[in-house]
């Protein structure tokens, strides 16, 4: 391995003039001493580097913002924090040029009625109008008549603000969140069985554990950074199980690869623990001592031997019994999910029956053994545990639980009866939008033109509205509906806390001031609550001010902010709740002293029976549409379909279809469903079921995975069934049916490098990535 | 194979062009990738291959020897850089040199670029932009003791054949251990697993 001493090139060997100047990048000069990686200033050209966290997904990495003389952001510079260790994925890499690009909101946009174009307003006629929108609609029809749309990539402070607000100034029972869309299955899954909504292990258990599921998640594009971890057990020689459709990056490499049919996985995982029981791999002593119902479910999971499940299924027998063994009999095992089991009408069943399977196991809360669930949305899991969902208060109190909304009451200063009743959900809410129980609303940091199922009733509930407001820094598809749009903050132009997947609490800071004309939305907030009546509930200066009275809100609840400070959370990088006071380190990992959050302190097991999807099969439709994300592009593309490298990686969606039905690559397909049909190009590859279609969500109609998509929600979770629906694939007839997704207006492409020698690629690769450079 | 320098293992590739983006917002090459990610088992499989200059040691750097204008220099350590500005004629010779497919005109500006190893981060002992981010792993920069230290029995290869021409690189790859007689993902056989002449 050592290199010979190259040959003789004299004259093409860069000689420095002065060898003690070491040049820069020569081993001399790193062996004298070159800064280390995690301490890099880049203050050579007087920028400035401002630790924060990606504003995406729910691992939340850590980077730096490269910040000029200015003060502007013009950069990123990965960060050596505890999750991500300097690793970034492309939306991550990309994410800053948010921040000045051109499509930025900077003044308030305004219209009477929906026929009308909008006109840039101040402050105060934007802020006027809607107050007086919300009065005249709420004394003509009641308060419940005007509702509030919260998301999950608001800081914790915004969410919390969300639902004081909604409550309080408003006085409505409807406020709900685009989280319903993402994890409240597993969340709904984890309360029923723990008592507490989050995952019980941090990502750095993956890295002890023996044997690692992931089920439903591809984890490859929608949380990149995660296969450090992945590939990192696997150094261990851990077994790696996925249980998906597709055969993702993450399948390729899998020693079991179940490629099961899409809205069968309650089957599949309750026919594993018919053979973990059948098979005495069951821990006995764990299940007497930290379960309840394990009768049930034992005699429920005798229902679904392999034979049964394989048919349901769609996979071999045989699978089921080496998925058992090698689960069961690791030392230690994981289960990590995400929303492949997630978005289905029978999602909380899913993550009951994976709980289940763990129990059975013992393998829970221990180092390298435990369950997970991986959170779409940056905030997705702190976004719903301070009081944005219809059906809780701050600390994750129910609003239906008395004492907990006397306690809620007292904090905020008004009286119980004037706190409303819980509210419905998200799809509900649009519902109702349809039939004009809902009047009014107003949309904070959500686009549900994209991200809704079944985009026809969607339009139909918004336009049925009489007043709807959106706070956006970029015009959304959904923000575009409105009838007021706020230009708000980005991420990086304000601070606050988000909490990612592990319920790991973390800080953004900020990196440089709002374009003028930009608020922050707790500024909007604070604002039109003045304007309501409620200004002396809603005095606050700043995030830090809210945060403090959020602690106070969670002191005592399972959901326990209290100990954790702003000061604190900077100096660790994180804290996990529940953390009651402010010398508690945090807690990582649950259940380690074996009582769960339950009373009785033991993990309640649940019966699942297994249903077929609620988009029925027939000849008309016999084949499963699939939706989920692409690597480039985050949610409803609102964010990254503006942002050049990434459209230029994943310029549009696709239908991934097995080559079995004759299509060839790049051919117009169309996507029958019930709901409506589609045509993308066809993306013809052997990695996924021949029974399967998989189509991305990001783009809007005329090529939305979400017009085709049922509006079908599970009763517990409320989260709609978009990883199934019944479907047929025809030819389109022409190539132009294909239709061009909408680029988005301020999309600065980057300049192309040409390419002299290689030959020009095709628009999509198999794996319809794109390609990194095209000639 | 020059100490600290950048592994490639395949097998970790996800194809998520993170290596893509960092190579665009790199200091040296702002706004442009000099990483290609090719997809190597098309319609069948996700499989995917990030490529970068492989720095080229033995016969030294294709790319540079035929360059008329003397335009591509050699670090002492072995990086072998981009063309300098003031001497490239944007002929392409390198292009077609190179065994590996790595430099690219610019034929707008009638100018050679190529991936110099981040020579402005390395200058300052940061790894590689690409590097540093890669999710996976699959970009790994650091010494091959540093590897194998945190991949147990990796095994990396840096000397390659191609017809009756072998190279050998200052950039290596990662081999999976049951396929070291087997031409790595990407198609070129191997003649060096860790040191060790595999052909015989």
């Amino acid at each position: 391995m050592t290199a010979e001493p190259r040959a003789a090139a004299d004259r093409r060997t860069f000689i420095p003039l002065d060898p003690s100047l070491a040049p820069p990048g020569t081993r001399a000069f790193r062996d004298a001493g070159g800064i280390p990686a995690d301490q890099w200033h880049a203050d050579q050209n007087g920028e400035t580097l401002v630790p924060t966290h990606c504003c995406f997904c729910g691992v939340q990495c850590g980077m730096y913002l490269r910040v000029d003389r200015g003060g502007k952001v013009f950069g990123v510079e990965p960060r050596n924090h505890d999750i991500n260790r300097m690793r970034l994925c492309p939306k991550g890499i990309n994410a800053y040029q948010q921040v000045n690009h051109p499509d930025r909101l900077t003044a308030p946009l305004m219209r009477c009625s929906r026929d009308e174009e909008f006109r840039e307003v101040s402050w105060e006629e934007a802020l006027d109008f809607t107050v007086a929108e919300v009065k005249r609609i709420q004394q003509t029809y009641g308060n419940d008549a005007f509702g509030l749309l919260g998301g999950a990539s608001l800081f914790s402070e915004k969410t919390y603000l969300v639902g004081k607000f909604a409550r309080v100034a408003l006085k409505s029972r409807h406020v709900d969140y685009n989280g319903r869309l993402c994890m409240v299955s597993a969340a709904g899954a984890n309360k029923l069985a723990f008592g507490i909504d989050r995952a019980g292990n941090p990502f750095s258990d993956i890295l002890l554990t023996d044997c690692l599921l992931i089920a439903g998640s591809n984890v490859g594009e929608c949380f990149p950074v995660m296969t450090q971890y992945v590939w990192g057990a696997r150094d261990r020689g851990a077994s790696l199980i996925v249980v998906d459709p597709r055969e993702t990056a993450i399948a390729r490499t899998a020693d079991i690869h179940v490629a099961l049919k899409p809205g069968t996985d309650s089957a599949f995982f309750t026919s594993v623990l018919n053979v973990v029981i059948a098979e005495g791999l069951t821990d006995e002593n764990f299940l007497a001592a930290h379960t309840t119902g394990w009768e049930e479910v034992k005699a429920k999971a005798a229902e679904y031997p392999p034979s049964r499940s394989a048919k349901i299924c769609g996979i071999p027998a045989e699978q089921i019994v080496q998925v058992a063994r090698t689960f069961a009999r690791a030392p230690k095992a994981m289960a990590w999910h995400a929303r492949g089991i997630e978005h289905h009408s029978q999602g909380v069943e899913n993550c009951l029956s994976v709980i289940s399977l763990c129990a059975a196991t013992g393998h829970i809360g221990k180092p390298g053994a435990g369950y997970g669930t991986l959170t779409g949305q940056g905030n997705g899991q702190g976004g719903r545990e301070h009081g944005q969902k219809s059906d809780l208060l701050p600390g994750g109190r129910s609003i239906m639980n008395e004492e907990h909304r006397r306690q809620i009451c007292e904090i905020w200063g008004i009286e119980e009866s004037e706190l409303p009743p819980a509210g419905t959900s998200m799809m509900e809410m649009v519902w109702q939008m349809q039939r004009r129980e809902i009047r009014g609303l107003i949309g904070i940091c959500n686009n549900p033109f994209v991200s809704l199922p079944n985009y026809r009733v969607v339009k139909e509930g918004y336009d049925a509205t009489e007043f709807h407001a959106q706070f956006d820094f970029f015009l959304s598809e959904t923000a575009a509906n409105a009838h007021v749009v706020f230009p708000v903050t980005t991420w990086a132009e304000d601070e606050g806390v988000m909490a990612n997947a592990e319920a790991r609490v973390v800080k953004h800071n900020k990196a440089q001031d709002p374009p003028p004309g930009v608020r922050t939305d707790t500024w909007v907030m604070c604002e039109l609550a003045r304007r309501l009546g409620a200004g002396d509930k809603f005095d606050f200066p700043d995030s830090r001010a809210v945060f403090d009275e959020l602690r106070i809100a969670s002191a005592g609840t399972v959901n326990d902010y209290y100990g954790i400070t702003y000061e604190r959370l900077e100096e660790t990088g994180g804290i996990a709740w529940p953390c009651p006071s402010t010398d508690h380190p945090g807690t990582p990992r649950l259940f380690e002293d074996g009582r769960t959050y339950h009373p009785d302190g033991r993990i309640h097991l649940q019966v699942v029976e297994w249903h077929p999807p609620m988009d029925p099969y027939d000849d008309e439709h016999p084949m499963s549409l699939t939706t989920g994300r692409t690597v480039a592009h985050f949610l409803s593309g609102n964010q990254t379909r503006r942002l050049g490298a990434l459209v230029e990686q994943t310029p549009r969606p696709w239908a991934e279809i097995h080559p079995s039905h004759g299509f060839r690559n790049g051919e117009p397909v169309r996507i029958v469903t019930r709901r409506g049909s589609e045509v993308f190009p066809a993306l013809v590859t052997e990695a996924i079921r021949p029974d399967t279609v998989f189509v991305p969500y990001h783009w809007p109609v005329p090529t939305a995975a979400n017009a085709l998509t049922i509006d079908a929600l599970d009763p517990r979770s409320k989260i709609p069934e978009y990883k199934v629906c019944a479907c047929r694939i025809e030819h389109a007839d022409r190539i132009d049916e294909v239709p061009a997704p909408p680029v988005a207006p301020g999309h600065v492409a980057y300049p192309e490098t040409q390419v002299s020698r290689t030959d020009p690629l095709p628009p999509t690769s198999p794996q319809g990535r794109g390609t990194s450079e095209r000639s | 194979m020059m100490g600290r320098t950048i592994f490639i293992d395949p097998g970790r590739c996800i194809g998520c062009q993170a290596c893509v983006s960092a190579c665009r917002e790199c200091d040296s090459h702002r706004g442009k990738s000099m990483i290609h990610l090719d997809y190597t088992d098309e319609g069948h499989s996700v499989a995917s291959l990030p490529t970068v200059c492989m720095h080229c040691e033995d016969p030294v750097a294709p790319c540079a020897e035929v360059c008329p204008a003397d335009a591509i220099l050699v670090t002492a350590d072995g990086v072998v850089q981009q063309a300098d500005t003031t001497r490239c004629i944007g002929c392409a010779n390198c292009v077609n040199a190179c065994p590996f497919g790595v430099p690219k005109i610019d034929l707008g500006a009638k100018l050679q670029l190529k991936c110099n190893l981040c020579y402005d981060r390395t200058a300052y002992g940061l790894a590689p932009m690409c590097a540093t981010v890669c999710p996976t792993g699959a970009l790994f920069y650091g010494t091959v003791e540093e590897l194998q230290a945190e991949r147990p029995g990796v095994q990396v290869a840096d000397t390659f054949v191609f017809g009756e021409t072998e190279v050998r690189t200052g950039v290596a790859m990662v081999v999976p251990a049951e396929k070291v007689r087997w031409p790595v993902p990407g198609g070129l056989p191997v003649v060096e697993i860790n040191g060790k002449d595999v052909r015989r």
